[in-house]
């Protein structure tokens, strides 16, 4: 026994070694391959902002696929029932379901438009996956716990299915939208911000580069390496716009076919990027032609879209800068540079929010989620969130821009003044 | 120092101790005897029993909500998972069983099982003859948790198979409709789901080698169970807390219900691969924490 003793303590120890040695490496691995992975901008031969710019603008990537990882950070205060999809008990399992339609509340009617899912992209972190094979064909999935909504864009059908709720929507665009010349750009017209390719790096990209123009400074700001792929970075900053809340835009383009990878919305103050929409895996290749086809399963139910109902609601892609410009709002500070631009809305109804109307629970709710202002328009409230501030003011007009509330003030005071 | 203790390291390891050219067999021996004692159990057929009436409840429960025409849970995709797809096609109650068992069922008695497979012996005093026979530690350990991941496959494929049945029985069956609105063939269907049934129970993998470990712990097989199923109880709760979810990633149950990655067309790999590689990873550090400890183990009892 006296011999053995020794002995044994020490293999005592070799033995517990070896447990913990695995969960070193283990740890190891996880916290260096990222940062290696991570190393090494690629090297690239310099190419001068305008180039890049056109490089996207020339782009004639007709099919690709891959998988895009969205995450949204604007700031929207999580209201009573509608949660933050921080998983629905355990799991997901027995109790409620999961992530996405949690959401959704027994109230809501089972309905697959792509309106509703489209604006769940607005917060929190979701995976796509999207296939294009021409301005024809496109298909996107948002991955959800244990179900998939997909939307499929084939030729003049729109398709959306989701397998939560096994339903699905389908819209049609007319005949003659199709045939003519630039038959296309009507139907994609119609479907504004409800085709697939709303949500991918390009699109945002798109708006973004839309939006530059003499108030902007746009820069290549060193290379990045993005799904794989080396990577330029288009960095753009408004200019001359103090009461924007937008700190810059950054899109990582593709340095072999100009394609947007990676796309960058940084709020003013918080390091945590507002909208960040960037491909985690991508593919040039052909995408399989039968991903395109959809016939609604067998015990589906269909909701066809209206005909009026395809038109006009667009604008609530993700995005959130395109939602400055659609129809109904008029923009009130026309002076000021493109990124401090105020809509006006007028609800026409005298009161507004904050009327004398909402009694103690509703006025709870409204003081819980805006800031009371005065201002030379009178008084109001702002609704904030990191990138779009909206002043509802107790005349019922509500003025909406990706500004500061000081600069919602401004403006509104200007729109009174010019009257 | 007690008998067995004093004798194992005798054995352990030594050619000598047994002629080579037998061990393999006798190695199956072990193991096959070790399965016999588990599967024979009353309390072992008592889960397994529990674990298949749960497809046989789900669907009995979605045939009467449904018979009168409406669908389930207002159609607005309430319940777990898949379950708006069942009155479609029978196949989809062996998805939704599966993803109501998972989160506790399935693993509460997988924690069982492994929390009584070295602590149980010890408190009937039945562990140091295990030991006394020429066994060596390791590889009753090895048997042990051979049989523990039996046992994960036998539980998966009971709820699988009998929701199969049940389904097959009260629902219609044929071709099926994959979250991406895609349409295979049944036979594709009962092959994805014969694949589910799998990733499930590896996905038990990482519980079953904690459960070894803290079955090593102690002299008390209750004890063991215990703090087994309340460590799994624990963690899907910190799973369940979004505040928390820096540590997500890094909790066994947390890619669980990737197993419905299964059913997209394509395949999405990316949680599937990672679930496998951490049930992995805790099977290599627990269970190699496991062998450390009972080797050590001062084996009174």
């Amino acid at each position: 026994m006296a011999q053995i003793q020794p002995r044994k303590l020490r293999r005592k120890s070799v033995r517990y070694g070896v447990p913990v040695a695995v969960a070193g490496v283990a740890a190891a691995t996880v916290g260096l391959v990222p940062a290696l992975a991570s190393t090494g901008d690629p090297d690239l031969p310099k190419i001068s902002a305008e180039d890049l710019v056109a490089k996207v603008a020339k782009s004639d990537v007709e099919h690709m696929s891959g998988t895009v990882k969205v995450s949204t950070d604007l700031g929207l205060p999580s209201l009573p029932g509608g949660g933050s999809g921080g998983g629905g008990g355990f799991g997901g399992g027995p109790h409620g379901s999961d992530g996405g339609e949690g959401k959704d509340g027994k109230g809501d009617a089972a309905d697959a438009s792509p309106d509703k899912k489209l604006s769940e992209l607005a917060s929190g972190e979701h995976t796509l996956r999207f296939a294009a094979d021409g301005p024809d064909k496109q298909r996107v999935s948002v991955m959800e716990d244990a179900a998939e909504y997909s939307m499929v864009h084939n030729g003049r059908d729109l398709w959306a299915y989701d397998s939560g709720s096994n339903t699905a929507w389908h819209a049609k665009a007319p005949k003659d939208a199709k045939g003519a010349k630039g038959g296309h750009g009507k139907s994609a017209e119609r479907w504004q911000g409800k085709k697939p390719d709303a949500v991918t790096p390009q699109q945002a990209a798109k708006q973004a580069l839309k939006a530059v123009g003499k108030s902007t400074s746009v820069t290549v700001d060193g290379t990045a390496k993005v799904a794989g792929r080396d990577a330029y970075q288009l960095l753009i900053k408004p200019k001359g716009a103090s009461d924007s809340t937008i700190e810059s835009v950054r899109i990582a383009v593709d340095a072999d076919n100009g394609v947007p990878l990676k796309f960058t919305l940084n709020a003013k103050g918080g390091d945590k990027p507002a909208i960040d929409v960037a491909y985690t895996k991508v593919d040039f290749g052909k995408p399989d032609a039968s991903s395109f086809d959809f016939t609604p399963p067998k015990g589906t139910k269909v909701t066809e879209a209206k005909p009026h109902e395809s038109a006009g609601v667009g604008h609530r892609a993700p995005e959130g800068l395109t939602g400055l410009s659609g129809s109904g709002l008029e923009v009130v500070n026309k002076s000021a540079s493109d990124w401090g631009k105020v809509a006006r809305l007028d609800t026409g109804m005298p009161g507004g929010l904050g009327g004398k109307q909402s009694d103690g629970d509703a006025a709870q709710m409204l003081d819980k989620f805006t800031d009371k202002v005065h201002g030379d328009f009178g008084t109001g409230r702002v609704f904030s969130t990191r990138l779009v501030n909206a002043l509802m003011t107790d005349d019922g007009k509500v003025y909406v821009g990706a500004v500061t509330k000081d600069g919602l003030v401004k403006a509104a005071n200007q729109d009174r003044a010019a009257k | 120092m007690s008998q067995a203790e004093a004798a194992e390291p005798a054995y352990d390891g030594r050619p000598a101790a047994a002629p080579p050219d037998v061990r393999p067999l006798w190695a199956l021996g072990l193991f096959r005897s070790e399965l016999l004692v588990t599967f024979r159990r009353w309390r072992t057929l008592a889960l397994l029993a529990v674990l298949a009436a749960v497809p046989v409840v789900v669907g009995i429960a979605v045939k009467a909500e449904t018979s009168d025409g409406g669908s389930i849970g207002g159609g607005g995709g309430e319940g777990p998972a898949f379950i708006s797809q069942i009155t479609n096609n029978g196949l989809f109650l062996v998805f939704t069983s599966l993803a109501a068992t998972l989160p506790f069922f399935l693993p509460m008695t997988v924690g069982v099982v492994a929390g009584d497979a070295v602590a149980g012996e010890a408190s009937a005093g039945t562990l140091r003859y295990l030991l006394v026979a020429p066994a060596g530690r390791t590889r009753l350990l090895l048997a042990k948790l051979t049989t523990v991941l039996v046992f994960c496959l036998a539980a998966t494929l009971t709820v699988a198979l009998s929701a199969l049945v049940t389904g097959a029985l009260l629902f219609p069956t044929g071709e099926v409709t994959l979250l991406s609105g895609t349409t295979v063939s049944f036979g594709e269907g009962l092959l994805r789901a014969l694949a589910i049934a799998a990733v499930v129970a590896l996905s038990l993998l990482g519980l079953a080698a904690l459960g070894l470990f803290i079955s090593t712990l102690t002299n008390s097989g209750i004890a063991a169970m215990a703090a087994t199923v309340g460590l799994l109880i624990t963690v899907q709760i910190v799973n369940a807390i979004p505040q928390l979810d820096e540590f997500h990633p890094f909790l066994f149950p947390n890619y669980w219900l990737s197993f419905a990655d299964l059913l997209r067309d394509p395949i999405y790999w990316g949680d599937l691969l990672k679930n496998l590689g951490l049930q992995a990873l805790y099977a290599a550090v627990f269970g190699s924490a496991a062998w450390a400890r009972f080797n050590n183990r001062d084996v009174t009892a």
